[in-house]
């Protein structure tokens, strides 16, 4: 198997939970990972990205080629299309829908969309409103990894045990709502991939 | 693990029995890892931040003449900083082995150039070491050490972002124990009076065939053949993986020599360049290697940054190499005009932005062009809405800059400076400003952390008043406030108060940084301190 993800979204929106997530659960399968993160100047309110490389053969390089991702996962509209010329044609763009407003020039959001939905292979849902309801809203990031497992060949079960490891840390409580969040974000693109097929 | 985490790994398992670094992106995490490691803690590894990079690669060769292992590290232009003590380093030689790691940053993503600091080990003649991968990155720190107690010498490692902020497994070895103290064997060997310091740069220089045999035999240099000789490529460092990504199971079908210990292996460059017609060289950093095989008249079977076959400046990636091997050139496809730019901005609450607002209302009179700033969080300053500065060059440069611009005739003039930057290089900067009289406001902006690089000790903490105080600045024109909206129009007043003063003042509006709050270490200190008892 082979996953190139590409995580993008705005410093603090917790990408790198996402990317760390995927990454145990693939550790946990005796695959190979890579994983770039971003620090520095740029965590601070602006635009983030992080690539994600997951395979059972050996990774070389740590960036991915232009036109290479098997997937965009965003936790911001705006921020799913700014990478989207390393999008392969038949790759997946996976987005949050809620718009993360911290600029005056914020384009108008049904512009956005609409990019999105030219995009052939595209999954948006409302992650606050999905996180909101089984957890709280910062686990946002953790309803958009749910609906990423679909596309991602690794089992389920190894994803939540990433998520263990990971938050396991901060206790049952916490960690519990955040495996909570990330399933509910699977079910929600199961329900789009229907309604939109 | 992350590549920094790998060769802070690779250190306590080396057995050092000190770290020593300042906080620059991308070299943080080495010292941050170290500080929190349970190994480090049990074997006293010594891991506090130092107040510069200089005095860092200082005491890091002073561990190492106590006969110890010492690891120092910092960001690309840090050794700029610490350069003096760091060619010098060369010519003293070490006594335990001491490895410099220096975290270069091509594209600039959190820094103001992107100069290729491989350049340095060549300019203090050592031994080099650039890792491909981060396993590569652990083994080396291991392999170095060897090296730099075979050898006497002083080693680089060079980094660059992208190895340092990507996680890899990493396979690690069983520690081995520390060196005992013991002092060098010729008690003049550190005395670099220029008799003793010319004898001991001719052992340098002849150990130079040396440093290069131990090239030609190093496993991190590797001649892989391949069956088409129309194209050699010498790949540095993690240009490697930039090249093999491109072919299904990494399998290249030209010869490649890859580079990872320098100087370069002559006989492994020889064998490429005879037995190919023409040679790429991908390095991501400046063209050194391809300068030195392409010589001053420009050998033309030689191809890489040079000749255009890829970009002067900026990072590598696949698709640039991939180009650059099939002589086309590659255009990044453009993304759709609706996505606006998001730029960093300083976080909500933060009280940079509240200084900034009342320096820009009492610099209204005099006019745009007069603040000179400094490296850190507050830099964003230069954006909208604020506008607030008129420059930003390297560590400390605000207050000299701003001495100078007085000096020329410009006043006032306004120096913005962060705390941890303060104590990094404005001391000295402030010291020429009270000696000269300068009519110049320096504005030091204190959260009590170095904020940008996440939040990591501040040498200045508790102690600036008494610092400018100490080298001369009149307490009466020290001058402490809490830079808040509410505060805005005393502020205000202050500002311009003491920009109408004919000497040097010293303001410091003060507030916790807001991504700090959770720090109890930190908020123990300031307690202590009494720093939020508001006068």
């Amino acid at each position: 198997m082979k996953s190139d993800i590409i995580l993008s979204g705005v410093g603090g929106q917790g990408i790198i939970s996402i990317a760390a997530a995927i990454g145990e659960a693939a550790l946990i399968n005796d695959l190979h990972m890579k994983q770039a993160e971003v620090h520095g100047m740029s965590q601070r309110g602006g635009a983030v990205q992080s690539t994600l490389r997951v395979s059972s053969k050996p990774i070389a390089s740590d960036l991915i080629a232009y036109g290479a991702a098997d997937m965009i996962l965003s936790v911001e509209p705006m921020e799913s299309l700014r990478y989207l010329n390393y999008l392969k044609p038949e790759g997946w763009l996976i987005t949050n829908a809620v718009p993360f407003v911290n600029i005056d020039d914020y384009p108008n959001i049904e512009t956005i969309y609409a990019e999105i939905r030219k995009i052939k292979n595209h999954v948006i849902i409302d992650a606050d409103e999905i996180a909101g309801k089984v957890a709280t809203k910062r686990a946002s990031n953790m309803v958009m990894l749910g609906a990423a497992t679909l596309f991602i060949d690794i089992p389920l079960e190894s994803v939540k045990e990433g998520i263990r490891q990971i938050f396991g840390k901060k206790g049952e409580a916490m960690t519990q709502s955040n495996i909570d969040a990330m399933l509910a974000g699977r079910e929600a693109a199961e329900l789009y991939m229907k309604q939109n097929r | 693990m992350l590549g920094d985490e790998a060769i802070a790994q690779a250190g306590l398992d080396a057995g050092i029995s000190g770290m020593y670094a300042y906080p620059g992106t991308p070299s943080t995490e080495i010292m941050e890892y170290i500080q929190h490691s349970k190994q480090a803690k049990e074997n006293k590894v010594h891991a506090k931040w130092s107040t510069n990079e200089k005095t860092s690669m200082e005491s890091a060769l002073g561990m190492s003449y106590a006969g110890k292992r010492a690891l120092c590290a910092m960001k690309h232009v840090g050794l700029n900083v610490a350069a003096d003590a760091f060619i010098n380093a060369a010519i003293t030689g070490v006594n335990g082995g001491l490895i410099v790691i220096s975290a270069d940053d091509p594209s600039m993503h959190s820094s103001q150039n992107e100069q290729d600091n491989r350049f340095y080990g060549k300019f203090a003649q050592i031994p080099i070491l650039e890792p491909t991968n981060q396993q590569e990155a652990y083994d080396m720190i291991h392999y170095g050490f060897e090296l730099s107690e075979e050898f006497k010498v002083p080693v680089l490692m060079r980094i660059t972002t992208r190895l340092a902020h990507s996680r890899a497994g990493i396979e690690t070895r069983s520690p081995r124990p520390q060196n005992q103290l013991v002092l060098p064997k010729d008690p003049m060997q550190f005395i670099l009076l220029p008799s003793i310091a010319r004898k001991n740069y001719r052992t340098l220089l002849g150990n130079f065939r040396s440093f290069v045999d131990a090239s030609e035999e190093s496993d991190f240099n590797q001649f892989i053949d391949g069956p088409d000789k129309s194209l050699g490529i010498i790949t540095c460092g993690i240009a490697y993986n930039y090249l093999v990504e491109n072919y299904e199971d990494q399998n290249v079908p030209y010869p490649v020599l890859k580079v990872g210990q320098y100087p370069l292996p002559r006989k492994l460059i020889e064998k490429m360049m005879n037995t190919c017609k023409e040679v790429l060289v991908i390095e991501d950093g400046y063209p050194m290697v391809e300068e030195m095989l392409k010589g001053y008249l420009g050998k033309e079977n030689i191809r890489g940054r040079l000749d255009g076959s890829l970009p002067r400046d900026g990072e590598l990636n696949p698709n640039l190499v991939l180009a650059a091997i099939k002589k086309e050139k590659f255009e990044i496809e453009p993304i759709p005009s609706t996505v606006a730019n998001r730029l960093p901005a300083m976080c909500k609450g933060c009280g940079h932005i509240d200084a900034y607002l009342a320096l820009n209302e009492a610099l209204l009179e005099h006019g745009k062009g007069r603040v000179f700033a400094d490296i850190g969080c507050y830099t964003l300053g230069a954006y909208e809405p604020y506008q607030a500065i008129s420059t930003c060059v390297d560590m400390g440069a605000s207050i000299t800059m701003a001495k100078g611009a007085a000096d020329a005739g410009l006043v006032p003039a306004v120096a913005v400076i962060g705390d941890s930057t303060f104590t990094h290089s404005g001391i000295t900067g402030l010291i020429d400003a009270v000696i000269g009289k300068s009519p110049i406001t320096i504005v030091i902006s204190d959260n009590y952390t170095t904020g940008m690089t996440g939040g990591q000790d501040s040498a200045a903490l508790g102690r600036i008043e008494q610092i400018c105080e100490g080298v001369g600045v009149d307490p009466a024109h020290i001058k402490i406030f809490h830079p808040t909206p509410a505060h805005h129009d005393e502020m205000v007043a202050l500002l311009k108060e003491e920009l109408a003063y004919d000497g040097v003042s010293v303001i410091i509006p003060r507030r916790q940084c807001v991504q700090t709050m959770k720090d109890k270490d930190l908020a123990i200190k300031v307690k202590e301190l009494g720093l939020n008892n508001r006068k």
